[in-house]
């Protein structure tokens, strides 16, 4: 295998925050030795990034992949496909299928069918209780053997908090990162958008943004009984980050993530019943917004996601209420977080932070830097190329983005994975 | 022509001359309506399809007088019993309807934004009769023309909106038509029935009822809408109506000749004392009804209108 050097790269390093020209050589799979002037070439093969950006590829926590169940909707290889457009070089994928990934053997099934068709790293994620029903924990230790990184209920709530306690408790003594959906159920059943104004205005049900202060408060007071390591999916309310603040201050072993739409849309897109805005948890207000994204620059909030949700055309062509919840997203995480950078609130190398080294560091993975000694995930994008969104072009089998017709920057040119080019855009 | 819009689905997009058009030519159909006067000749020829997915003898019935005294061919859909339940989606009822080519297609739907979805789908001009938590366009209209008439004018007057807001599409159209015509709205409710963010709307926002209905020119009730609530908005309804239930003696705190409305179906002795209701020096309600269908012949006419311009000149373009 040859060595790759890439020069006149812009490095985009989340790990000292800098972002300068140098170049970067790859050997074996792997990170070698990261330069500030180009080096001798050898012979090595050469890649001119031409000035533009280098980063980590970005590693993205909470992908759902509908195999097994609803392969029509999106699967292992139409996903890994998109991944590796948008530059997602590591997908964590969701258990939230049908059925749900609860035993060592579904979760075989999602790593074989990975494996088999996809370009990019998948690590899949295992239910923390039988069915996602929240009555009995997994086999946490084998499914752990067996290669899940991560448990979680996904978008359902463990509501007696004895089991959840439980499971907490079980998955500290192994070590096992516990992902939680801080939305308090009671509070948020049956809701489509956020309550307020807007709510009001187009009759629909609305859940208070205090739901999710309130379930990551009852999160943070049964880490601080079990100890065990926790990481919040969506942060998306300003009302909750004083809390996520303390508990962090207080030395608990948790952190958190945002999906990209929360930092980028807020409750007024959903405008006159566009289903495709429809999330969860619903969009928030525009004052909501700016304070998560402060608090993603701040590194408060650790983790951007695109929480990537398919759903068919059928699901969504529905009156708002019945409609299905969520949004693709793997294509669109960086043009979309790339926002933020072209709207000066956040700077690239703290916005590759959150996409790369915040989510390694979550699951202890080597990957989500520019070091030598770390694999070679690599993206080369245009942070300013301009581009009009046509959901029509995606790669995913489903196409329910919300930034259809958008005009969006950033473009990805390559993507490395192990040092193999599986992306090129010409 | 001062009616542009090609639907009625609500009062959010109606502009304010457009309103006034459609109250004047309602109300002369309400008095024609009371001389006998016939009008057989302007929805002639035309279909109407009522598409009620939600129960309402009241105002599909009031739909299917207002399409049949102006001569269209009126026909009722008992959407409940029918294809919903075999599992068909709502834009698959809207195209196979439109396949029939409908030219006034009236609905009524349990969910928020259903109405304008299916309007996407379709060719004929659709009037929403109900939506969900989201509006009742021609409710408004109705009350708005019985409060024209009952005052003489439809701006600067004060007016309460009472009871259950939450579930209200009436209360949603009422306080979006009655804010356009420029008068003052106070809501009055228990802050469980209240939604939020309605001090943003321009209302003024009151838990008590004594204190909301000081002074007021329209008194106008809303119904507890007890089949859309999943429990525990109110303790019970004798205190319901112990606080908010309109009797003599809240009612005395408005002014003197202020008129008593309500949507119907009422819930006698929940949100509205009997008597108060009977009163004929203070209630309208038997007249809201009435403008109702007058309001429902004036919207019909002027969609009919717009339908066939456009059909017109779509001919026009091809010839």
């Amino acid at each position: 295998m040859t060595d790759t050097l890439f020069i006149n790269a812009r490095l985009i390093d989340p790990v000292a925050l800098t972002d300068t020209l140098g170049a970067l050589l790859v050997r074996g799979g792997k990170i070698a030795e990261v330069f500030d002037t180009n080096p001798n070439a050898g012979d090595a093969q050469v890649i001119d990034c031409g000035g533009k950006c280098l980063a980590p590829g970005i590693i993205d926590i909470g992908v759902k992949v509908s195999e097994p169940g609803e392969r029509h909707k999106e699967s292992f290889r139409s996903a890994g496909r998109a991944a590796a457009a948008g530059g997602v070089t590591t997908i964590v994928t969701r258990p939230d299928t049908l059925p749900a990934i609860d035993t060592p053997e579904t979760l075989e099934f999602v790593e074989r069918r990975a494996q088999a068709d996809a370009p990019v790293h998948v690590l899949p994620m295992a239910a923390l209780t039988k069915g996602r029903e929240g009555r009995e924990m997994t086999e946490i230790g084998f499914l752990q053997d067996a290669g899940a990184v991560a448990f979680s209920d996904a978008d359902r709530v463990v509501t007696d908090t004895k089991v959840f306690s439980r499971a907490l408790t079980y998955a500290r003594s192994l070590d096992a990162l516990v992902i939680g959906h801080t939305q308090d159920p009671g509070l948020s059943k049956g809701a489509a958008v956020t309550s307020g104004k807007f709510a009001s205005l187009r009759g629909l049900p609305g859940v208070t943004p205090m739901a999710e202060r309130m379930a990551l408060d009852r999160d943070i007071a049964l880490l601080e009984m079990t100890g065990a390591r926790y990481h919040a999916s969506q942060i998306t309310t300003a009302r909750a980050l004083p809390a996520l603040e303390r508990a962090k201050r207080n030395g608990l072993n948790i952190t958190a993530g945002v999906g990209v739409h929360h930092l980028t849309l807020n409750e007024m897109d959903v405008a006159d019943y566009r289903t495709f805005f429809k999330v969860k948890p619903p969009l928030r207000s525009e004052d909501d917004r700016v304070a998560v994204v402060q608090a993603v620059a701040d590194g408060l909030i650790d983790v951007i996601s695109s929480m990537h949700t398919p759903q068919d055309e059928e699901s969504k062509r529905l009156p708002f209420e019945e409609a299905a919840s969520g949004a693709v997203g793997l294509e669109t995480l960086l043009p979309a977080a790339l926002r933020l950078y072209h709207a000066e609130m956040i700077d690239l190398p703290r916005l590759f932070r959150a996409l790369t080294l915040n989510p390694a560091r979550v699951l202890g993975l080597e990957a989500g830097r520019l070091q030598a000694g770390a694999p070679a995930d690599l993206i080369l994008f245009d942070p300013d190329a301009p581009l009009q969104l046509d959901r029509s072009q995606l790669l995913s089998k489903s196409k329910n983005t919300p930034f259809d017709g958008a005009r969006m920057q950033g473009k990805v040119l390559g993507t490395w994975v192990d040092g193999d080019r599986i992306w090129e855009n010409a | 022509m001062t009616f542009r819009a090609r639907h009625l689905l609500g009062i959010e997009h109606l502009h304010p001359t457009e309103i006034t058009t459609l109250l004047d030519l309602a109300d002369s159909y309400a008095d024609h309506n009371r001389r006998g006067v016939a009008h057989r000749d302007v929805l002639a020829g035309l279909t109407q399809i009522n598409m009620f997915f939600e129960n309402s003898t009241r105002t599909q019935a009031s739909f299917e007088i207002a399409g049949k005294r102006l001569g269209a061919d009126v026909m009722n859909m008992e959407m409940q019993a029918s294809s919903i339940k075999k599992g068909e989606t709502l834009i698959d009822t809207a195209l196979t309807l439109n396949a029939m080519h409908p030219d006034l297609l009236v609905v009524r739907h349990p969910h928020s934004g259903a109405v304008d979805l299916l309007a996407q789908k379709v060719n004929c001009a659709v009037l929403n009769a109900g939506d969900g938590k989201h509006e009742h366009p021609t409710q408004a209209l109705l009350d708005a023309l019985t409060i024209r008439r009952a005052k003489g004018r439809l701006h600067r007057l004060s007016i309460a909106i009472c009871g259950d807001v939450a579930h209200s599409r009436v209360a949603r159209s009422n306080i979006m038509l009655l804010g356009k015509m420029e008068n003052r709205i106070r809501l009055i409710a228990p802050p469980t029935l209240m939604p939020s963010g309605m001090n943003e709307f321009g209302c003024e926002v009151f838990e008590d009822m004594e204190e909301g209905l000081k002074d007021v020119d329209v008194v106008m009730m809303l119904r507890l809408q007890k089949e859309r609530m999943d429990g525990g908005f109110i303790p019970s309804e004798r205190e319901y109506f112990h606080r908010y239930g309109l009797d003599a003696a809240k009612l005395a705190h408005a002014k003197p000749d202020a008129i008593v409305m309500h949507p119907g179906p009422m819930n006698r002795g929940v949100e509205i004392d009997g008597t108060i209701a009977d009163d004929i020096n203070r209630s309208v309600i038997q007249e809201q009804v009435e403008m109702g269908v007058a309001v429902r012949m004036a919207a019909m006419d002027l969609l009919a209108q717009n339908l066939r311009a456009a059909r017109t000149e779509t001919q026009g373009v091809m010839a």
